[in-house]
């Protein structure tokens, strides 16, 4: 049943991905964070300025408190920031409502967390499922989940799968929407790194073949050379940007 | 401040709300049991002294006529300490400024002028009589205050037709009319039913009785048989026309006094149970919860060199807390009701003083009763929080480990989205806790229905008893079985329309060794007026052959129809037959044997005698017809069908509506204590889950069904599991109450029952919408970024 999506753009399975750096996906301006933590105030964000294009795979790196996580969660709609706009194809995510964020991050976003929040109660296939019964023009659970290779472990409950495979899970959940973007904040942080490497893959995958504009946040400055574009943070602002002509496999990559 | 005792202050800070649900729940159960226990002691005690210090007799019996020489007699049966014998009379009052005629029980006092040995009275105010002025009387204090009267002021007796004007110089109560109820009545209804002290000589002699005795009374000596005193008794009387001895057991007003005191007991144990069995559920399940929270907490204590006996206690005084807040809030507000209902025990009960009798000992069992709960509660939690091994609590805490649920193993599970699978999963998974969620909701309801029936069964028995069995407007009652002449004599009055004979006469019903005393109804085949109906209300017509019996007299006879049964008539020539059982009626007050009034009139070897009547009138004319039956000699009672009717409603609108606020105002406390709890104890344990849905762009609605759906699905299934509880309850209190004095039919409208929904669905409804504000609140970032 087709629901209405405010913040999609015409998009379709047929249709070739946009080509990297062709248009932003995500425009920028003056955007500021400031929390209350009780009587103190923090800076999580100093005025940050970021285009980032369609299609593309970006790494956040930084150090912690620089605002990597501040900056995802603005972008991905959890959050919005004290000042400043935040263009989401055009639209400002930052004057939009409680609801249209709601709808935004339903139809728009997907989203890996470092741990994965799968619901317990419900085995694999049926937490891709329920992303899959909200959505407009979902991919099958089974699709979701065979692109990330989980195709045999798919009826059991989160409790009989190792945390990589529950990761996979969540990256599948997230994705199985055909999300425009795919947001994953240390993705690989609980797990070890042969697991890793498959979780990341699952995630490259993704971005290769779908072309989903995907963002992720590590402390594994190795991983940055998989990415389109590297953004270094420190101190709620980007303290450098680079883009990679190449990206690496990640089989060469180095950990 | 010890640091555990602070952060034990401050952790309760945050969970409140539960904690005063909690509490609430506990303060009820305490409060019922202060209450109950509370009234039971100061009705015994005030029952036990007064009894004593006014001499209340043991044994009682009456006598249609002995000489006043038996009374040695009696005082020579073993067992035997002091024997009173009395003339007493019932007759019609006149009471000035109302038209109709109220019924009055005059009982003899000493000639002397002296206190009489047995049944004394509490001379209230005024003064004792002067033996020597036959004109004085003293009344009861309930009769003289529905009426507004003074020492010095008059009434008019009518005895033995002739109108006798009686000064009231004196208020008095007395250990026999504790609970003041006339004949066959349901309620007790001071305006017309009064009780008149006067001495004995003038009374006697308008009764025909000098030199005489009709009402004969004991004090025994202290481990007397008193069945063998009784025995021995009713064989002295039999030839002056006794009608057989009652221990004080059976006498009606203690009668009436001990059924209030058994209730009061069956309550103070039934009811604080459900409460505090609730309460120690809810502390169970809130305390684990705290626990699986605090997880981490518990591993760094630990790991800080805390102790499990440290650990122990202060989960301990979690449940402990709440438990005293619940305990103290329930003494003072059981104490407070107690005082309450001692108030309306003194419309009901005559007593010199009803003062409320405070306990040490109750409090304490109180407490008792409270602790216990704390302890079932707290013991689950407080063992997991000290068996946790600090090193594993440091690590977070695996998936829970989930299963299909049996449901969607049988019927598959395609039908189901997502999240009603998680609502199915989520409540299999802890089924002890879902039940016992189930049990407390469950509990609100049947105590709602419960009390709702009450009504209804109140109700039942006036249809049954008002709008199908006696449907006169008036009975008129005889002091003797008067001739054919006094019917025709009725008929004439004015406003009389229809006029129904009645006969009755006092017999022994014997069955084996199985003996029973009971009055014989006559009843005319086809009769309009007074009618037999079983217990749907249909006319029952009397049997030619054989006696029918009230359900619970067969019962106690250990009879059944068809079996042989021998009748005693206790009057007149007192003949014995042979007869057998016809059938049995169930009815509701009383024990009642009936026969065909032709068979009955021919077992006494009588003509068309009858002993009252049963009148329909033409209301405009009410008024100059009760004034007419004011004056007939013959006439020993005039009941009216609307002032019976008028007095029970009043009666039911001043208490039941109280009794019934209260019994919602618990249920609500209960319904709402189990489901707030059990909905928040879901969002702490989901809060997780429900974030990661609203982050993968789950609307509000849509997480609030996840977790108001399994409060809904517990709250549809306890409905009906409360309704049967209810119903249970019910069966079980009416038949712990059911005597050969009073029964009550089993009936629950369905108006009982809408309330009872209404009330769990209200309490489930508030408990929602607050649940659900914080649900709106829920903040996303910093549940996803922390694990659990």
């Amino acid at each position: 049943m087709p629901r209405q999506r405010p913040y999609d753009s015409s998009r379709s399975g047929a249709e070739p991905p946009p080509s990297p750096a062709s248009s932003a996906i995500f425009s920028l301006y003056g955007v500021t964070k400031v929390y209350r933590m009780g009587e103190v105030e923090v800076h999580a964000l100093r005025g940050i300025e970021l285009e980032l294009p369609e299609g593309e795979l970006t790494v956040l790196l930084g150090p912690s408190g620089s605002g990597k996580s501040t900056l995802l969660n603005i972008l991905g709609g959890l959050d919005v920031p004290t000042a400043g706009s935040v263009l989401f194809r055009g639209r400002d995510l930052a004057t939009a409502s409680e609801r249209e964020l709601t709808e935004y991050r339903r139809s728009g976003v997907g989203f890996v967390f470092q741990f994965y929040n799968l619901i317990p109660s419900l085995t694999a296939r049926e937490n891709v499922a329920l992303v899959t019964e909200i959505a407009a023009d979902p991919m099958t659970p089974e699709e979701a989940l065979e692109m990330v290779d989980l195709g045999p472990r798919i009826d059991h409950f989160p409790a009989q799968l190792s945390g990589g495979e529950q990761q996979r899970v969540a990256i599948a959940r997230a994705i199985a929407k055909r999300p425009d973007v795919l947001l994953c904040d240390e993705p690989t942080g609980a797990l070890d790194i042969a697991t890793g490497i498959v979780v990341l893959e699952a995630i490259d995958r993704i971005n290769n073949e779908l072309g989903t504009t995907v963002a992720v946040i590590t402390h594994n400055a190795a991983i940055a050379d998989m990415a389109d574009r590297v953004l270094i943070m420190a101190d709620g602002l980007i303290a450098d940007q680079r883009v990679n002509e190449t990206r690496k496999p990640l089989t060469e990559l180095s950990w | 401040m010890r640091m555990l005792t602070r952060k034990l202050v401050r952790d309760l800070w945050g969970i409140r709300s539960q904690a005063i649900a909690i509490a609430l729940v506990m303060a009820s159960g305490v409060a019922l049991f202060v209450m109950a226990r509370g009234n039971f002691s100061s009705l015994r005690l005030t029952q036990q002294t007064y009894y004593r210090d006014y001499h209340f007799a043991e044994v009682f019996a009456n006598v249609k006529r002995a000489p006043q020489r038996l009374a040695a007699e009696i005082e020579r049966i073993p067992g035997v300490r002091q024997v009173q014998t009395r003339t007493v009379a019932e007759v019609v009052l006149d009471v000035p400024g109302m038209e109709q005629p109220a019924r009055g029980r005059l009982v003899s006092l000493p000639d002397s002028g002296e206190r009489p040995e047995l049944n004394d009275l509490y001379l209230r105010r005024g003064r004792w009589i002067d033996p020597t002025r036959p004109e004085e009387v003293l009344a009861n204090e309930a009769f003289v205050e529905a009426h507004g009267f003074e020492p010095g002021g008059t009434v008019t007796a009518v005895i033995n037709g002739r109108r006798r004007e009686l000064e009231i110089v004196g208020v008095v109560m007395s250990p026999e009319f504790v609970y003041t109820i006339g004949a066959g009545e349901l309620f007790p209804d001071p305006r017309r039913y009064g009780i008149l002290w006067m001495a004995r000589k003038p009374l006697a002699s308008a009764f025909d009785m000098e030199g005489g005795f009709n009402d004969v009374a004991l004090a025994l000596d202290p481990g007397a048989q008193e069945a063998e005193v009784i025995a021995r008794l009713d064989r002295l009387l039999e030839p002056y026309g006794g009608v057989g001895a009652v221990p004080r057991a059976l006498q009606l007003s203690h009668w009436y006094l001990e059924s209030e005191l058994g209730g009061l007991e069956t309550m103070a144990l039934v009811m604080p149970t459900i409460f505090l069995g609730v309460a120690a559920f809810l502390l169970n399940v809130v305390l684990r919860r705290i626990v699986a929270v605090q997880r981490e907490q518990i591993a760094q204590l630990k790991a800080l060199g805390y102790g499990n006996r440290a650990l122990a206690w202060h989960y301990l005084q979690w449940s402990g807390s709440i438990t005293a807040i619940g305990t103290v809030v329930g003494v003072l507000s059981g104490i407070w009701l107690s005082v309450q209902m001692l108030d309306m025990y003194m419309l009901y009960f005559e007593f010199p003083e009803l003062r409320y009798d405070f306990s040490w000992a109750n409090v304490l069992g109180a407490l008792a009763f409270s602790g216990g709960a704390a302890a079932i509660g707290a013991i689950g939690a407080v063992r997991g929080a000290v068996r946790l091994p600090p090193a594993e609590a440091m690590r977070p805490q695996p998936p829970a480990s989930y299963r299909r649920t049996l449901i969607e193993r049988l019927f598959g599970a395609r039908w189901l989205s997502q999240p009603s699978r998680i609502i199915l999963r989520n409540l299999s998974r802890t089924p002890v806790r879902a039940g016992l969620s189930i049990l407390g909701i469950a509990f609100a309801c049947a105590i709602v229905v419960t009390g709702g029936a009450m009504m209804d069964s109140i109700d039942e028995i006036l249809r049954l008893q008002f709008d199908l069995a006696q449907r006169q407007d008036v009975t008129v009652t005889f002091f003797e079985p008067a001739s054919p002449a006094a019917y025709y004599e009725l008929a004439r009055l004015p406003g009389v329309v229809d006029v129904e004979p009645m006969r009755t006469t006092p017999a022994r019903l014997t069955a084996g060794p199985r003996s029973r005393q009971v009055g014989i109804t006559g009843v005319a085949r086809n009769a309009q007026l007074q009618r037999v109906v079983d217990a749907r209300g249909r006319p029952i017509e009397p049997p030619i052959d054989g006696v029918l019996l009230s359900k619970v007299l067969a019962e106690r006879l250990a009879v059944e129809p068809g079996d042989p049964l021998e009748v005693a008539v206790l009057e007149g020539r007192r003949p014995v037959v042979e007869t057998v059982v016809a059938g049995t009626v169930e009815d509701f007050v009383g024990t009642a044997a009936y026969m065909e009034i032709g068979a009955l009139r021919r077992l006494l070897r009588e003509g068309a005698t009858l002993s009252g009547a049963a009148l329909l009138i033409d209301s405009a004319q009410q008024e100059r017809l009760l004034s007419r039956l004011k004056e007939t000699p013959l006439v020993a009672g005039v009941g009216l069908e609307q002032a019976v009717i008028d007095n029970f409603e009043t009666y039911l609108a001043d208490n039941m509506t109280t009794f019934l606020l209260a019994q919602l105002g618990f249920a609500v406390v209960i319904a709402f204590g189990v489901i707030y709890n059990t909905a928040r104890i879901s969002l702490s344990e989901r809060n997780r889950e429900l974030a990661s849905l609203r982050v993968m762009g789950f609307r509000r609605g849509e997480i609030a069904y996840i977790l108001l759906g399994e409060l809904a699905a517990l709250t549809v299934v306890a409905l009906p599991v409360g309704m049967l509880l209810g119903y249970g309850m019910l069966a079980a209190a009416l038949s712990a109450f059911e005597t050969e004095l009073y029964r009550m039919p089993l009936v629950i409208s369905s108006q009982a029952f809408g309330v009872a929904i209404v009330t769990v669905l209200a309490s489930a409804a508030i408990s929602a919408l607050v649940v659900r504000r914080r649900l709106n609140t829920l903040d996303l970032v910093a549940v996803l970024k922390t694990r659990e």
